[in-house]
């Protein structure tokens, strides 16, 4: 990446490939550079060859083409063991034979740690999880959450420099998991680990990341802060799979400078920001997101084109409005406004009129 | 309800009605009961009649025989006690007498009805069981006891002279009560002598203990190398993908639809001396024509063919407990710094203790109590002890000998299942 100082990268994947059957192949060409200390989420659906990454970086599964570097060497052929790498499991994988303190002493017995030194970490691993008072008591004696921390625990308690994490907080209810992920966010900032973290959760994705590569069909479509993942996709796939997004399909007519003009299907024309559309008479999607719908026609840009729209669905949602429109014979285009004193409530069947502005609209790729 | 008052809570919770509670809960739960236990009843009645009943007769017969005591007709199936005499006579003196003339005609009066019942026979042999070469003593006498005249010890005399050995009248003493735990010491290689002291039987007559000893050595032998066979094959079939192990799940279940008598007797057309193995070997030139290897009606082959034969009853706890286990945490392990020998030896192989722990229990008790297989090519050397109780059942007709080396089998199976339960715990077992 450009943006990242050579001397700070930390991991790099260099035109990774991998293939399991020698047909196809699950991760095409990857590139990612890491520096020290940043928290990157693999993000994507399943089957988008994020957590055959992540396991090629653990050393469970080898890179079929390429190197991958960790702190400037090639670890293509370091066994798992040797790579220093904290790992945290999606189901955990606390040894159920053992203590919460035998798991976290095991990383350290492993590596010939003394038994003072060990007793010392493991009970300052278990007080930054705010667990020290379940050293003895066995993985299945606790809740998914307290598991959870344990791992996190284990995980650290050797002081990795690099911590990956399958999905950790996949198996725990809405409201654990916002807390653990304020949690998780606080540590790795405060010890200064890298992170790598897989989930097909974008809200996470959104809410822990400095970066989000997001994943599909074994390429990352976009890499980016979360900011710019959300208001500035670069293709249909990241606009689509990051939060709530309208779509509208049309033709480009017109390119002048950083705004383009769109025949929609329907026949009516639109202005919006050309994104990864080149020329004209390219089939484009045109993303728009709900928030960014202007119902009100002082607030747009003169001469911006406006859209006619039908009420079909209002929903109160308390903080917001969600109302469901019919727009250019699209059914499902929604438009999020928020519950203030002089906002419009609309009722279906109403007729009403839209529009943006153009940087909000991005013409993608059809 | 009087117990909830007895238990000093002043408060006694009751239903909407006033009724008690737990009176409720138990009409409630009474129904269900019953409908349980009719529907388990088939089986307990199966279980004490084909199962509880037959080891109870036999821990009787064990200690229980009326051969000295008891007649029964074939025919009329009528029982008249026998040897009455001779039992007041014993009665009325104490162990280690001399016997006298008056033993002597007790003996005689008994005889004549033994010959009258045509039972003398019977008698020898339950004499015979604990002091060898006594049964035509018995038969000879009775032929003779018509004809004898006092004195009857002479006449005794004159039929064998053996009739005053101690020993003999010794084992008749102890035999003319029908209860005795002469048959434990037979089968623990010990007997009584004269003065009825228990002494270990001659040097070259001690058998038992030592099939003992061989069943146990050998049993734990067959159960660990079916662990050592056992343990990397379920774990190839615990980690394969499931349409490979399921085909290899039937080569491991193979064995187990086949015929036990088919795979005894294939071992034997691979192992002996003209066989599969032994071709094999010189075709290749490794042995010699003249030096084939002896591998059957030996302990070899008895513990070959027995390895292959209880081998499934290893692989399936063992393939239950690691079917389960999470490939993760070997991979945490791993991740967390530990080299694969380590990760196997502290996280993976503790975890498959409850399943190496069904398997050895399952074939220890199944190996302990072989029969066929060791009959067939076990040899002289490589019987087990259950060929041993099977030849008393079948062959020497000492029943209660051979419920004796079984019961000292079932008691010896029942520490050891206890030792299990102490040092590992039942609740660890898993069996599938």
């Amino acid at each position: 990446m450009a943006d990242v100082n050579r001397d700070d990268v930390f991991v790099v994947f260099d035109r990774v490939q991998k293939s399991y059957d020698g047909e196809t192949l699950v991760v095409k060409d990857l590139n990612l550079s890491m520096p020290r200390g940043e928290f990157l989420t693999m993000l994507g659906p399943s089957g988008s060859g994020k957590t055959t990454c992540l396991m090629m970086l653990a050393g469970f599964e080898t890179a079929t083409h390429g190197e991958i570097l960790l702190g400037g060497k090639p670890i293509n052929n370091i066994p798992p063991h040797k790579r220093g790498i904290g790992m945290v499991f999606q189901n955990y994988a606390l040894f159920p034979h053992m203590t919460v303190a035998e798991n976290l002493s095991f990383p350290l017995e492993v590596r010939g740690i003394d038994k003072s030194t060990r007793e010392e970490k493991i009970k300052r691993a278990l007080d930054m999880v705010q667990m020290g008072r379940f050293g003895n008591r066995r993985p299945a004696q606790l809740s998914g959450g307290q598991q959870q921390r344990i791992a996190l625990a284990r995980a650290l308690v050797f002081e990795p420099e690099l911590v990956l994490m399958d999905e950790p907080l996949g198996a725990l209810d809405k409201q654990l998991r916002e807390h653990m992920q304020f949690e998780i966010t606080r540590l790795a900032h405060e010890l200064g680990i890298t992170t790598v973290y897989v989930t097909h959760d974008q809200t996470e994705a959104l809410t822990m990341s400095d970066r989000v590569a997001v994943f599909d069909d074994g390429r990352i479509q976009q890499l980016a802060a979360p900011d710019t993942l959300y208001e500035e996709p670069q293709n249909s796939f990241v606009a689509q799979f990051i939060g709530e997004n309208n779509t509208l399909e049309g033709v480009i007519t017109e390119i002048k400078g950083d705004l383009c003009e769109v025949r929609l299907d329907s026949g009516e024309i639109i202005d919006a920001k050309p994104v990864n559309v080149s020329s004209v008479g390219d089939r484009t999607r045109v993303s728009i997101r709900p928030e960014r719908v202007e119902m009100n026609k002082a607030r747009l840009q003169k001469g911006a084109h406006t859209l006619k729209a039908e009420v079909l669905e209002f929903i109160y949602m308390g903080d917001i409005f969600r109302t469901r429109l019919r727009v250019a014979g699209n059914d499902d285009f929604v438009v999020k406004t928020r519950n203030a004193p002089d906002q419009v409530r609309t009722e279906p069947g109403q007729q009403i009129e839209i529009g943006w502005l153009p940087q909000d609209c991005r013409a993608l790729d059809a | 309800m009087t117990d909830a008052t007895a238990n000093g809570k002043p408060q006694m919770l009751t239903t909407a009605d006033g009724k008690p509670l737990k009176e409720a809960l138990k009409r409630a739960q009474a129904r269900a009961r019953r409908k349980a236990f009719l529907l388990v009843l088939p089986l307990l009645a199966f279980i004490l009649i084909t199962f509880v009943t037959p080891i109870a007769q036999m821990l009787h017969q064990s200690v229980y025989n009326e051969g000295f005591v008891m007649h029964e007709d074939i025919g009329t199936r009528t029982r008249t006690p026998i040897m009455t005499n001779i039992k007041a006579w014993f009665d009325g003196n104490s162990a280690g007498t001399e016997p006298d003339e008056a033993a002597f005609a007790a003996l005689h009066q008994d005889f004549l009805l033994l010959r009258e019942l045509r039972a003398p026979g019977q008698v020898g042999t339950r004499v015979n069981y604990e002091r060898g070469g006594s049964r035509s003593m018995f038969t000879k006498a009775a032929r003779s006891a018509e004809r004898m005249e006092p004195p009857y010890r002479e006449a005794f005399l004159d039929v064998d002279e053996e009739w005053t050995d101690p020993e003999l009248w010794r084992v008749m003493r102890d035999a003319s009560s029908a209860y005795t735990f002469n048959f434990y010491l037979a089968a623990l290689d010990r007997t009584k002598n004269v003065d009825g002291e228990i002494v270990s039987v001659d040097q070259n007559r001690q058998i038992y203990i030592k099939l003992f000893t061989r069943t146990l050595f050998l049993s734990v032998l067959i159960t660990f190398l079916t662990f050592l066979l056992a343990y990397p094959i379920a774990h190839l079939l615990a980690t394969l993908p499931l349409r490979y192990s399921n085909l290899l799940m039937i080569f491991v279940l193979l064995p187990f639809w086949t015929s036990l008598l088919v795979r005894t007797t294939s071992w034997m057309v691979l192992l002996q001396s003209q066989g599969v193995v032994n071709d094999a070997l010189v075709g290749m030139g490794i042995l010699g024509d003249e030096n084939r290897l002896q591998m059957m009606y030996n302990q070899i082959g008895t513990v070959v063919a027995m390895t292959h034969i209880l081998l499934p009853f290893m692989v399936l706890p063992l393939y239950s407990v690691m079917r389960p286990i999470n490939p993760s945490y070997v991979r945490a392990a791993r991740s967390l710094g530990a080299t694969s020998w380590t990760a196997f030896r502290r996280i993976y192989f503790p975890q498959t203790v409850p399943g190496i722990g069904a398997g050895a229990l399952l074939v220890f008790i199944l190996a302990v109590g072989y029969y066929i297989t060791p009959a067939l090519v076990g040899g002289a050397d490589g019987q087990l002890i259950s060929n041993l109780i099977a030849f008393h059942m079948q062959n020497s007709l000492n029943w209660s000998l051979a419920a004796a080396l079984a019961a000292l089998l079932l008691a010896g199976i029942l520490i050891l299942y206890w030792l299990y339960d102490r040092l590992i715990g039942i609740d660890n077992l898993k069996l599938g």
